[in-house]
Formats: structure tokens, sequence, C-alpha cells
């Protein structure tokens, strides 16, 4: 298990204070301007050789993200914050906002500063009002500080933070969605090049990294690259904060080192699985994108991308969701095929009638009134999806069917056994397929 | 896709507060010059917030006046975003989370909660006109789960008989306490805690 001194987040619960002397305790803007002052290519490099990957889903190192901002500022760079957390499951970045603001306003600095920002954007999903109220306060105060502003920390550099509500809607976690949303538009993914790199927030250089990732980098600049990089596994760097819900007797976050095993998070930190770890069913482990795994799975896997794309699965949000077998697991998929189909922005065709598609089959199947073929067509239907939107949602919405039926296809077929003949010989007048009545 | 229901009954005139002005304008300077459409999201939040909780058509006119851009635009933004109302909804609008984490921990019994205490189907005002509720995805409390969200306060750990009494403060017009109602602190676990411990 983790040793308490090297947890980033230590106010993760909110026992202490968010104001900036208490968060100067706990480290933050210790050091700022020493570090800033080593320079842009000192602050890249560092993160490239801490092998930090993206805490946003993708997994995408940021240090290599962050060098493909350009060297020459011809136009504006923008810095954006993505805080839209919607995937089910996973709930860690609204812990940052509400208690350990400095943190992320700190990273968003000496981000803004490494690629060359004089803008950062946070864009917090509508629902977390009361926690952008709090970011806000934050914000605030390190103005008044001048930890942020012209010339913040005394490095030079002028930065401006503001926060921009979303409203509802889960397609905006995604990247060009999220920037069509700061300009004002509906939030509908954009293709995929031009990367926001170059061509993002009106038309400028714009890097979009999740809450989490920016608020541990300064961390990782304070206490060195090789500290960062000796938690965890190879190119599986570091610590992360796990969202333990579900049937599990005590859900809560945690922050763990990467590559941690699932039995252990569940079993220590969650107070174990609802009727005792025999009782378990399956396991999502990366919010609700992510494939299940069942049980025999769950004994053994490591939580870091790596091995759990080994499973066909992956890390996504490390939001963990615990499915115990008094669960029906057809109505938890349905349940969120629903939520896809609730979210698609409707912009691509497969995914917009697909995710309904999927949805009504799953229901069918919870109410064990669908036939054999349809276990094969709803396969092909996420096929069918896969791969062939603008965004990653195609993928997202197929993959937990996908995985439904890698593991759990034998349960759905024992439960549907809807023959579409009819075999009684009954009048039925408008029946138009005279010919399937048995004679 | 999800489908949102425009109110047949519509008022004439629209107009922000001069605080709400105000406060547009410093929305509006947050964005650089001749980007003045980013702040239409905000401000059709200010619209919910002053109309009682809903925005009617014309005020998405009033805000794309204010805001220099195409009316369509507006109404396409308010019509795509599931946080606008675009129908009356009730003073105390109550949304209940009922995404997989949540349903597993029994949301469903927080929507029977509603339905006996305010009214029987989702979107309809209560018979003393001040409540409303709404089944919404993922609020991403999930460890918390599960909850509900009244006006701009997250309740969580509920069940339905915490609810209950939760609804029946807020129809009193006391505001109950938001966050755990298991007494625990925030998202750490509620039996033993394993981490943080000697701060």
């Amino acid at each position: 298990m983790l040793e308490d001194k090297n947890r980033i987040f230590q106010n993760l619960y909110g026992d202490k204070g968010v104001d900036i002397a208490s968060s100067k305790q706990r480290g933050d803007w210790n050091n700022t301007k020493e570090i800033c002052l080593k320079g842009k290519d000192w602050i890249i490099n560092e993160i490239k050789a801490s092998e930090l990957r993206g805490r946003g889903g993708a997994g995408f190192p940021t240090g290599l993200k962050w060098s493909f901002a350009p060297k020459e500022i011809s136009k504006p760079h923008y810095l954006v914050i993505n805080a839209d957390e919607s995937e089910p499951g996973t709930c860690k970045d609204r812990d940052i906002l509400r208690f350990e603001p400095q943190k992320l306003i700190e990273g968003c600095l000496i981000a803004s500063y490494a690629v060359g920002a004089h803008k950062c954007y946070i864009y917090i999903r509508g629902e977390y009002f009361k926690e952008g109220e709090n970011l806000q306060k934050a914000i605030d105060e390190a103005y008044k500080k001048n930890l942020i502003g012209p010339n913040a920390c005394g490095i030079g550099w002028d930065l401006d933070i503001y926060i921009h509500y979303g409203a509802g809607a889960y397609i905006c976690g995604e990247e060009t969605a999220l920037l069509e949303s700061i300009e004002g538009k509906k939030g509908q993914p954009r293709l995929k090049p031009p990367f926001p790199a170059l061509v993002g927030l009106y038309g400028c250089p714009t890097i979009v990294n999740n809450v989490e990732t920016i608020a541990i980098i300064p961390t990782i600049l304070r206490r060195g690259s090789k500290w960062f990089s000796s938690l965890g596994k190879p190119k599986n760097t570091g610590t992360k904060i796990f969202c333990i819900s579900g049937n599990v007797n005590s859900p809560c976050n945690v922050e763990e080192e990467m590559g941690v095993s699932l039995k252990d998070l569940i079993e220590k930190h969650a107070g174990g699985v609802v009727g005792g770890w025999e009782n378990l069913k399956a396991v999502i482990p990366g919010g609700s994108s992510m494939p299940m795994l069942p049980k025999e799975t769950c004994d053994t896997i490591k939580m870091d991308f790596d091995s759990l794309i080994k499973e066909k699965s992956g890390l996504g949000t490390a939001g963990i969701i615990v499915i115990n077998k008094d669960q029906d697991i057809i109505a938890c998929m349905a349940r969120i095929a629903r939520f896809y189909k609730h979210e698609s922005c409707g912009q691509c065709t497969p995914c917009r009638e697909g995710s309904g598609w999927m949805w009504r089959m799953l229901e069918r199947m919870r109410k064990n009134e669908a036939s054999r073929e349809e276990i094969e067509m709803l396969e092909e239907v996420t096929k069918q999806i896969e791969g062939h939107t603008i965004c990653a949602f195609g993928e997202g919405s197929s993959w937990p069917v996908q995985g439904l039926l890698r593991h759990f296809k034998k349960e759905i077929i024992k439960r549907n056994n809807f023959n579409p003949v009819v075999s009684k010989n009954t009048n039925i007048p408008y029946l138009v397929d005279q010919h399937l009545l048995e004679k | 896709m999800s489908i949102k229901k425009i109110s047949k009954e519509q008022p004439e005139t629209f107009e922000f507060t001069e605080n709400n002005l105000k406060l547009c304008e410093d929305i509006i300077s947050k964005y650089p010059d001749g980007k003045k459409q980013s702040a239409v999201m905000s401000m059709l939040y200010i619209v919910q917030k002053q109309n009682q909780n809903w925005i009617p058509l014309v005020a998405m006119k009033y805000v794309a006046k204010l805001l220099n851009m195409p009316y369509i635009k507006v109404y396409e933004v308010a019509t795509f975003y599931s946080m606008y109302n675009l129908s009356p909804v009730g003073k105390f609008f109550y949304q209940v989370c009922t995404t997989t984490p949540c349903m597993l921990r029994g949301a469903y019994k927080l929507v029977e909660a509603c339905k006996e205490k305010i009214s029987k189907n989702q979107n309809e005002i209560s018979d003393d006109g001040n409540s409303s509720w709404v089944e919404v995805e993922c609020l991403g409390a999930c460890v918390n789960a599960p909850m509900v969200q009244i006006n701009e306060n997250y309740y969580e750990d509920l069940d339905k008989d915490k609810l209950t009494k939760i609804i029946n403060e807020t129809t009193k017009g006391q505001q109950p306490k938001p966050g755990s109602y298991k007494g625990r602190l925030n998202s750490a676990p509620e039996i033993k805690r394993t981490t943080l411990n000697n701060l």
C-alpha cells in the first residue's frame, strides 16, 4: 500500500482548510518561482521523464502533448482544463475542485507557462455549481496574493484563469466538443486533424488537460520526476485517484499507486464487496465506457493502463463500479446503454441511431423478450458503431455492451429464448405472416 | 439524444434586471474581443435563475440581440444542453440520478419517494405548485450514491426515508443541510478509513 507521505492529495477528504495559507502547509506554491525559472524546456522534459499519462481517460503522455504546442507564438495560446466530469462511476475531479483548488491553480500557472498560454479556461460541468463557486473563491484569493494575474508569482508571465460552466452535456468532456462549447455553440465534436494543439479554441493553439493531470504537475516538479516514476510501473507511473462505487460496503475515493491490485482496492479501502468477495459478479474498471471484467479476472488484475488493455478493457478514468450477484447484470448494462442513448450528440448517424438500438435491445433482453438472433444482431450493431464516428463516444457506448456479450453471453442466451414462430394455432386476424402458423 | 419540450405558454416579454445585466457584462469580459458568443451559456443560465428556473423563447431572442448572434444559434444551444429547462419547473427542482452506480445502490427507491411526495410523473409540477422532479443521468457523485440534486445542492448517501424527510423540510421552506446523510466526511470511506490517517 502507498504510504501517506507519497500521496499527492493530502486533503482529498476535506479534513483541512482550502485557503492559500493551509494549502501552503501542504506544500503548494512553495517554490513555484524557482520551478518556472528553470525554463519551459526543463518543465516539459521533466514531465516527459516522469512518464505521466493523462488522467482524463485516454492516458496520452502529458509531456508529449505539451511539446506539440508551437514554439513560436504567432497567435495567442490557450490552456483549457477539462473539469466536465460526467463519466458514470467517476467523481475524483469534484474532490480536487472542492478541497485542493490551489494545486489545480498552481498547475494551471506552470502548464500555461510551459505551453505559452496567457489565458486559461476551466470548463466545469454545470451541475458542479457549488464546486465552481469554491474554485472561484480560490482563484480570487490567488489573484489577491499575485500568484496569478499580471507578472504571476514574480516569474514575468501574465496569466488569467476563467471558469466556464457547462450545462449538462456528457459529450462536452470530449476535448473538441468542449472547445465548441466554450465558443458558445452546441457541443458537437470536431473532426481531427487538425488537433487542438494547433487549431483549438478560437482557431488558436490549445492544450486541453484533465483536472487531475494538471493538479499533480506541481508536486511532480517539486519532488522530481524520479520520485514520481519510482511509483507504479514502467510506462504506468505515479499515483491515481480511484473512485470505488456500487456494491461495496464502504464506497470511497482513494489515492493509490498505479498498478495496485483491484482486489486490494475493493477489499482494503472500500470495505469489501457486499456479501463477500465470492458474491462478486463483475467490475467495470474505468468508468462506464470501459468493458467489464468478470470475477475470475478481478481476482488477479492490476489497475494500470497496460494491464487492463491486455484484458480487453481499460483504466479510463479509474471509476470502479462493483456489481455483485444480487444485481441483474443485463439491467445494469441496459441502464448504461440508456445513458449513452441520452447523451449522444446526434452528429454521426451510427452513434445517434445505434445507441438507441442497443438500449432497446438490452431492455428486451432484460425482460427476457429477445430472440436468439438478436444477440448476434446486438454484437453486429456494436461493431457498426465502433470506429465509425467522429469522436470516441462510439467506442465508449459500444465497448460496455461488447464486454457484456463477451463475458455473460451464456446468461443472456439462457434468459432469452423467445421464438418468433407462433406455435399455437390461434386466430390472429391482423397477423400478416399466416404461413408462420402451424397448421 | 434527449427530447426537449418547449412550453406552449410563453410570456410576451423578458428583460434582465440591472444586476444581472452587470453580471453579464462581467461574463462577456472573460472572453476575447469579438467572441461575445462564448457567453451565451452563462447568459441562458442567468435567464433561468431570474425566470423561475426556466427559459422562455422571448428570452432567447433577447440574449441573441444582446450578444449579436442569430436567434437560431441561441435556440440550438438552449435545446442541446440538458440543464436548460424550456418549460416551467418547480421552484424546488429535484434531479434524481439513476445511472448505474446510483441504481446499484437503490436510486429507484428515491424515485418512488419523489412519486409519492411530489408528483406522479416526472416534469409534473406538484399540487402546491412549488416542486417538480426529473430523472437525470450521472451527476458525478458516484461514491456518495444514491443522491439527489435540489436546485444547486447535492444531497448524498440517501435512502427513501431520508429523502422523504428532506422533501418535507424543503416544501416547508427550510433548507436541509446538503452533503452526505450517512454522517461521513465527504468521499472518505464510511467504515474504516485506510488512508490519510496521520495528518
